[in-house]
C-alpha cells in the first residue's frame, strides 16, 4: 500500500472513527473536543493528497479521461462485482480540502456554542458522519460506491436540522429529506441503467461513454442530471433549500451550503457529464437556459426576499446557476469556470451562512425589517458581513469572480445566438446579484440601529474568529490566485473535454 | 522586470497594502466608550495609525509615480501568466506609458490632498455635538483601497487586471460615500452608485469577453495586436462603452454622481478628480487603436459626450447645493474629455483629464472648507465669505477661473485643446468619426463655454460675494491640515496649461511611434496640445459672454439668485430634466414589481406544485388508510371478495395455460 492509498483510506477512516469516538465519549465537551481532533487530523491527511506522481498514467491516445493521482482498487463484494474503488484528482481534490476545512470550522465552531436542541456531542458526531458521506462521494470512483456514498449524507444531515435546527424545523427537515431521497430514486435508476449497460461501474472505466448506446446515454443523462439537479439545486428544483437552510443551525447550514450542495454538481461534471458525454452535449442547450433561468430567478427573489438566511440561502440558488452555466458550455473554460465556482462558493457561502448564524444569535430575529445599524453597534461584525457579501457578489479581486465572470465568457466564447444570449442575461444576472447584497448590506448595516441591535455587544468571540479567518484568508487568496485551483484542475478538465463528442 | 517595470508593480501595491493594513485597525472607538478613558485612548491610537498609513500609502504612491515619470523614457510592458481558462491567457502585468505616469502622478496627488485633508475634515471640534470623525480607521483604508485600485487601472496591462481595479473602485466608492452616518439619503446614494456603474459593467464584462475570446488573451498587447473581425470589434467597442458611461458618468448612466454628494467631501473630490470618472476616460485611450477602428462606436460615443456635455452644464446651473454644482461641472467636463476622444484627439483628452483634475479637486477640497466654515451645503445660507475666508475665496477662484477656461489659468489650454480638436474634425474631417460628429461636439462645446462661465460665476458670486445670508455663522479659514492641500492644489490649477507647451509632457501623453504589439503606444501621432490660433477668440468671447450675464444679473440685485433668470426652466434644470425620476419609473420600479411578481411565483408555483404533491400523496394515503379501517362485516366481506377475485384469475389463467 503506498502513502497515497494509506491517505485515502485515513481521510474516509480518521472521521468515521473519530464519530465513534466521539459517540463514546461521555462528556460533552471533551467529545466536542474530540470531534474537533478528528477533523483537524482529517485535514491533515488530505492536504498530502496533492504530493505524489502526478503523471500516474503517462499520456498517450489510449490514457482514460480520468487519471487519479492516487488510487484503490479492491474487490469489496466479488459476487456482486463491487469494488472499493478510490481516487483522488485536481477535480475532486479541492472539494475534499474544502470539505475537510468547512467540517474543521465547524466542529471549532460548536467548541463555541451549541445550537439549542440537543447535546453538542452528538451534533459533532453527526457533522463527522456526514464528512464521512461527502468525503466519499467526492473519493469514489466507482458509480455504486459513489451512490452508497451519496446516500449516507442524508439522514445524519435530516437528524442535524430536525434536531438543531429552528421553530419550524421539522416540516422543513421533512421536506428536505423526501425531495433530496427523490433525487436518489432517480441517481440509483440512472446508476443501474450505466452499470446494467455497460457491464462496470468503474468510473474511469465508463468516463468518455465506455461503449453506451447513444439512447442509453440520452437516458441516463436524464436520470442522473435530474438527480444531481435536485441536490445541487438547480431551478425550478430547488424549493427544499430555502427551507432546510432557514431552519437549519449556523453549523448545519454552513455544510448544507458549503459542501453538501457541491456533491451535486460534483456529480454532474464526473458522473454525468463524464459516462454520458453524448447525452450531456444533447441536453446542454436546456442546461443552459435552465442554468440563466435559475440565475435570474434566484437573484430577482432574493431582491424581494424579508429573511436573512432565506435571502442567503435563495443566492445560492443563482449562484449553483453560473456553476451549471459553466458545465453547460461543455468547454475547458465552462468546466474550469464550474469548478472554481464551486469551491468560491463554498467558502464564501459557508462564510455567510457563519456570519447570518451569529447576526441571527445575537438578536434572535432573521427579518431584515427588525435589522438596522449593525455597524454602529458591532463594526467588526458588520465589516465581516459586508465583505462576504461583496465576496458573493463576485467582485474581481476575490474568489467568487472567476467563477461567475469565466461562465460567462465561455458562453460567449461558444457563440451562436443562443448562447451569446444566455451569456448576456447570465451577465445581467451579475448584476442583479449587486443589487440584492447592497440592498442587504444597506437594510442590515447601515442607518440607525434598530432595538434587536441596539443592544449588541461589539466584540467577537475567539472561537467565532478562528472559524471565520481562515474563510476571510481563503475568500481573498482564490481570488487573488485563482491558480490554486485552477492550476490543478486544468488538465483533468482538459482530459475530460477531449473525450466530449 | 527591469526598475521601471517594479515602479509600475509597486505603483498599486504600496497603497493596496496600507489600506489592507488599515482595515485591521479596531473599525470604530465608539465600541470601546464602555471602558471610559481607556476607550479614548485607543480611539487617538487608531485613528494615529491609521493617519500615518493613509499619508504613507498615497505619498508612498505619489513618490513611485514621480520616479516612473522620471525614469520612463519609453512605454515598456511585463507580465507574467496569472491562470490558464481553457484557451484562454490570463496575465499579471503592468503596461507603463508616458501617459500612464502623468495619470499615475495626478492620482498619487489627489490621494495624498485628499488623506492629509480627511485628518482635519472629519475630526471632532470641541464644539461639535456629533462625532464626525467615527470611523476613522476604516474610512481611511477605504481611500488607500481606492487610491490602488485606480493606479491599477492605470497600470494594467491585461484587461481582466484592468476590470479587477475598476471594479473595486466601485465598491470603495460604495463605503464611502455611505461613510457619513448624519445624512440619511447617503446609504441610498451609494447604493445607486454601484448599481449604476455596475449596470454599466455589464457591458464593459461582455465587451472585454468578446475582446479577449476573439484574440484568445486578455492582455492589452495581445488585444491590440490580434485581428478582429469588423462586427466583434464594434460590438465590443459599444459594450465598453456602457462601462465607460457608467464608471466615468455620461448619459445615461451619469445619474448616481451628483446623489454620491452625500460622500464626506474629499471623497467627492477623490471621485470626481482623479480616480473614478476619470478611469473611463483612461480606459478608452488605453485601448484607443480599437476604437479608431470601430467609427461608429466613437459616434456614439461623440453623441453621448454632447448630450453629457449641455446636461451637466444646464443642470448646473440651477443647483443651490455647492457641491451639487461642482458634481454637475464634473459630468459637464467628462463630456468635453469623452468629447475629444469621440474627434480622435485622446491627448486633448489626456490633458482635459489632468488639468481638470488639478483644478476639480481644488474645488472640491475648497468647498468642503467652506462647509466645514459655515455648516451648511446650500449657497442661499452662504454669502459675503470673500473678507472671513480670503485664502479659500482666492483659490476657488482660480479653480473657477480654470473650469471655465480663463487664460491664462490650466483650464484654458486643455478646453482650448479639445475645442480646436473638434473644430478641426468639423471643418476639416479630420477625425475618425464623420464631420457632423465633429461638429455636434465643436458647437456643443462652444455652449458649454458660455454656460460654464455663467454658472461658475453664480456660485463665486453667491457663496464668496455681496451680503452673508447666515449671520449666525462665524467663518474663517480653514486649519492647516484643510489648507495646505487646497494651497498646494491651487499651483497646478492655474499653472498646468503650460505644461502643454513643454515638449517632454506633451510628448508624453502622446508617444510619437505607432501602435504595434513590440512597443505598445496607445495615442495618435503628435499633435500640438496647445493651440494659438485665431480661433481661440470665439471661446473667449463666449466666456465673456457667460460671466458677464451671470455678473448683470447679480448687479441689479446682489441678494437674489441669477438663477432666477431662467424663470421656468430652473426647476427643470435643478432636477436636471428629471431623468432620475424616468429611470425610477422605467427600470427600478419595474424591476421591484417583477421581483416581487417571481418570488409569489416561485413559492406558489414552483414550490406549490412540490408541496401540492407532498399533500395529494397524505391524503391519498389518508384516503387508503380510511378504506382499511372497516367494520367487521364489511371486512369479511371484502376478504370474501378478493378471495373469490384471486381465484377467479387462477382458473381463468389455469384455463388459457
Amino acid at each position: 500500500m503506498t502513502f497515497g492509498q494509506f491517505l485515502l483510506v485515513a481521510v474516509l477512516a480518521v472521521p468515521a472513527l473519530g464519530a465513534v469516538a466521539v459517540a463514546a465519549t461521555p462528556a460533552d465537551r471533551a467529545a466536542r473536543l474530540v470531534g474537533t481532533v478528528a477533523a483537524g487530523l482529517t485535514l491533515l491527511a488530505a492536504l498530502p493528497l496533492a504530493a505524489g506522481d502526478r503523471g500516474w498514467f503517462a499520456w498517450s491516445a489510449t490514457a482514460p479521461a480520468v487519471r487519479p493521482w492516487h488510487q484503490l482498487d479492491l474487490p469489496w463484494v466479488p459476487g456482486l462485482e463491487l469494488r472499493f474503488h478510490l481516487g483522488v484528482d485536481g477535480i475532486s481534490y479541492p472539494l475534499v480540502v474544502l470539505t475537510a476545512l468547512l467540517t474543521l470550522l465547524c466542529c471549532l465552531y460548536s467548541l463555541h456554542q451549541v445550537p439549542a436542541g440537543g447535546s453538542g456531542r452528538t451534533l459533532v458526531a453527526l457533522l463527522l458522519v456526514i464528512e464521512v458521506g461527502i468525503l466519499g462521494t467526492f473519493l469514489a470512483l466507482d458509480l455504486v460506491l459513489f451512490f452508497l456514498f451519496f446516500e449516507v449524507v442524508l439522514l445524519p444531515m435530516y437528524a442535524v436540522i430536525a434536531g438543531w435546527g429552528g421553530d419550524d424545523r421539522r416540516r422543513a427537515a421533512r421536506k428536505f429529506v423526501l425531495y433530496t431521497l427523490f433525487g436518489s430514486v432517480l441517481l440509483l435508476v440512472g446508476v443501474y441503467v450505466v452499470v446494467s449497460a455497460a457491464g462496470t461501474a468503474d468510473i474511469v472505466a465508463l468516463t468518455g461513454g465506455g461503449g453506451l448506446s447513444r439512447g442509453t446515454q440520452l437516458f441516463a443523462f436524464t436520470l442522473l442530471a435530474l438527480a444531481f439537479a435536485v441536490k445541487s439545486p438547480l431551478w425550478p428544483l430547488h424549493s427544499w433549500l430555502p427551507d432546510a437552510h432557514t431552519q437549519a443551525p449556523t453549523v448545519g447550514s454552513v455544510v448544507l451550503a458549503g459542501v453538501l450542495l457541491k456533491m451535486g454538481t460534483y456529480g454532474l461534471i464526473r458522473v454525468a457529464v463524464g459516462v454520458a458525454p453524448e447525452g450531456a452535449r444533447w441536453a446542454a442547450p436546456v442546461l443552459g437556459v435552465l442554468a440563466v433561468a435559475a440565475i435570474l430567478v434566484g437573484a430577482l427573489v432574493c431582491l424581494a426576499q424579508t429573511e436573512l438566511k432565506r435571502l442567503i440561502a435563495y443566492s445560492s440558488v443563482g449562484h449553483m446557476g453560473f456553476v451549471l452555466l459553466g458545465v453547460a458550455t461543455l468547454t475547458s473554460t465552462g468546466i474550469q469556470a464550474a469548478l472554481i465556482g464551486n469551491v468560491a462558493h463554498g467558502v464564501i457561502t459557508g462564510l455567510l451562512f457563519f456570519l447570518a448564524g451569529a447576526v441571527k444569535d445575537r438578536t434572535h430575529t432573521g427579518a431584515l425589517a427588525e435589522l438596522s445599524g449593525l455597524r454602529e453597534t458591532a463594526p467588526r461584525l458588520a465589516g465581516l458581513l459586508g465583505f462576504a457579501a461583496i465576496a458573493s457578489l463576485g467582485l474581481p479581486g476575490l474568489a467568487g469572480f472567476w467563477g461567475e465572470a469565466f461562465a460567462v465568457i465561455a458562453a460567449i466564447e461558444v457563440g451562436g445566438p443562443l448562447w451569446t444570449t444566455v451569456g448576456v442575461l447570465a451577465a445581467v444576472g451579475g448584476a442583479l446579484t449587486a443589487a440584492y447584497f447592497l440592498r442587504l448590506l444597506r437594510q442590515v448595516t447601515h442607518g440607525r440601529p434598530s432595538p434587536a441591535v441596539g443592544r449588541l455587544a461589539p466584540t467577537l468571540a475567539g472561537g467565532e474568529l478562528t472559524a471565520w479567518a481562515p474563510l476571510v484568508l481563503l475568500a481573498l487568496a482564490i481570488g487573488l490566485a485563482p491558480a490554486l485551483v485552477l492550476g490543478i484542475a486544468e488538465a483533468p478538465v482538459n482530459a475530460l473535454v477531449e473525450v466530449l463528442p | 522586470m527591469n526598475g521601471t517595470t517594479v515602479l509600475g508593480v509597486l505603483l498599486p501595491v504600496v497603497p493596496l497594502v496600507a489600506g489592507l493594513l488599515g482595515l485591521l485597525l479596531p473599525p470604530s472607538p465608539r465600541g470601546l466608550t464602555a471602558h471610559g478613558r481607556d476607550a479614548a485612548a485607543g480611539e487617538t491610537w487608531a485613528r494615529r495609525v491609521a493617519i500615518a498609513l493613509g499619508v504613507t500609502g498615497a505619498a508612498g504612491a505619489l513618490a513611485l509615480a514621480v520616479a516612473l515619470l522620471a525614469t520612463s523614457d519609453s512605454p515598456t510592458e511585463a507580465s507574467t501568466t496569472w491562470v490558464r481558462l481553457g484557451g484562454l491567457d490570463v496575465s499579471l502585468g503592468v503596461r507603463l506609458d508616458g501617459a500612464a505616469a502623468l495619470v499615475a502622478v495626478a492620482v498619487g496627488a489627489v490621494a495624498l490632498a485628499v488623506q492629509v485633508y480627511s485628518i482635519g475634515y472629519l475630526k471632532r471640534g470641541p464644539h461639535d455635538d456629533v462625532d464626525v470623525d467615527h470611523r476613522y480607521p476604516p474610512y481611511a483604508a477605504q481611500i488607500s483601497l481606492f487610491t490602488a485600485a485606480m493606479l491599477l487601472v492605470v497600470v494594467s496591462g491585461d484587461l481582466l487586471l484592468l476590470l479587477v481595479g475598476w471594479e473595486v473602485m466601485g465598491i470603495c466608492s460604495y463605503l464611502l460615500i455611505a461613510h457619513d452616518r448624519r445624512l440619511p439619503e447617503a446609504p441610498a446614494a451609494a447604493v445607486k452608485a454601484f448599481l449604476v456603474t455596475r449596470v454599466g459593467d455589464v457591458g464593459f464584462l461582455l465587451g472585454i469577453a468578446l475582446l479577449g475570446v476573439s484574440a484568445g488573451s486578455f492582455r492589452i498587447a495581445d488585444v491590440l495586436a490580434a485581428d478582429h473581425s469588423a462586427g466583434t470589434l464594434t460590438a465590443a467597442c459599444l459594450l465598453l462603452l456602457a462601462g465607460v458611461a457608467g464608471k466615468s458618468a455620461q448619459f445615461p448612466l451619469h445619474t448616481w454622481l451628483p446623489d454620491a454628494m452625500a460622500g464626506p467631501t474629499p471623497i467627492s473630490a477623490l471621485i470626481h478628480a482623479a480616480t473614478m470618472v476619470a478611469a473611463g476616460v483612461y480606459a478608452v485611450t488605453r485601448l484607443y487603436p480599437l476604437f479608431v477602428a470601430a467609427p461608429v462606436a466613437l459616434t456614439v460615443l461623440g453623441v453621448l459626450a454632447s448630450v453629457t456635455l449641455l446636461l451637466g452644464a444646464l443642470a448646473a446651473t440651477a443647483q443651490d447645493d455647492i457641491k451639487r454644482v461642482l458634481a454637475w461641472s464634473t459630468v459637464s467636463q467628462i463630456g468635453y474629455m469623452t468629447g475629444a476622444l469621440a474627434v480622435g484627439s485622446p491627448g486633448a483628452a489626456l490633458f482635459h483629464l489632468l488639468t481638470h483634475a488639478a483644478f476639480k479637486a481644488l474645488l472640491f477640497l475648497a468647498a468642503g472648507a467652506v462647509i466645514h466654515a459655515v455648516g451648511t451645503t446650500l449657497m442661499s445660507k452662504m454669502g459675503g465669505l470673500r473678507r472671513a475666508m480670503p485664502v479659500t475665496f482666492w483659490c476657488t477662484v482660480i479653480g473657477l477661473g480654470a473650469l471655465a477656461g480663463l487664460p491664462p489659468l490650466a483650464g484654458f489650454w486643455s478646453k482650448d485643446g479639445v475645442l480646436a480638436a473638434a473644430q478641426e474634425a468639423a471643418l476639416d474631417g479630420a477625425g475618425p468619426t464623420p464631420s457632423w460628429v465633429g461638429w455636434l461636439v465643436w458647437l456643443s462645446g462652444l455652449a458649454g463655454v458660455a454656460i460654464t462661465a455663467w454658472y461658475a460665476t453664480r456660485l463665486l458670486l453667491r457663496a464668496f460675494l455681496g451680503e452673508t445670508r447666515a449671520p449666525l455663522a462665524h467663518p474663517h479659514d480653514p486649519p492647516g491640515t484643510l489648507r495646505w492641500p487646497v494651497l498646494l492644489l491651487a499651483v497646478p490649477a492655474a499653472l498646468l496649461g503650460f505644461a502643454g507647451f513643454a515638449g517632454p509632457f506633451a510628448d508624453r501623453l502622446q508617444p510619437s511611434a505607432p501602435a504595434t504589439a513590440e512597443r505598445p503606444s496607445d495615442l495618435l501621432p503628435p499633435e500640438p496640445l496647445v493651440h494659438l490660433a485665431p480661433s481661440v477668440l470665439l471661446p473667449l468671447a463666449l466666456l465673456l459672454l457667460g460671466a458677464g450675464l451671470a455678473w448683470a444679473r447679480w448687479r441689479r440685485d446682489p441678494a437674489a439668485d441669477p438663477a432666477a433668470a431662467l424663470g421656468p426652466l430652473r426647476p427643470v434644470f435643478a432636477a436636471a430634466f428629471r431623468l432620475d425620476d424616468v429611470q425610477h419609473a422605467l427600470v427600478v420600479r419595474p424591476y421591484r414589481a417583477l421581483a416581487r411578481m417571481v418570488r409569489a411565483g416561485d413559492e406558489r408555483v414552483v414550490d406549490g406544485a412540490v408541496e401540492g404533491s407532498g399533500r395529494a400523496a397524505s391524503s391519498l394515503g389518508a384516503g387508503l388508510a380510511a378504506l382499511h379501517r372497516a367494520a367487521l362485516p364489511r371486512a369479511a366481506a371484502g376478504v370474501l371478495a378478493g378471495a373469490l377475485l384471486i381465484g377467479l384469475a387462477a382458473a381463468l389463467i389455469g384455463a388459457n395455460a
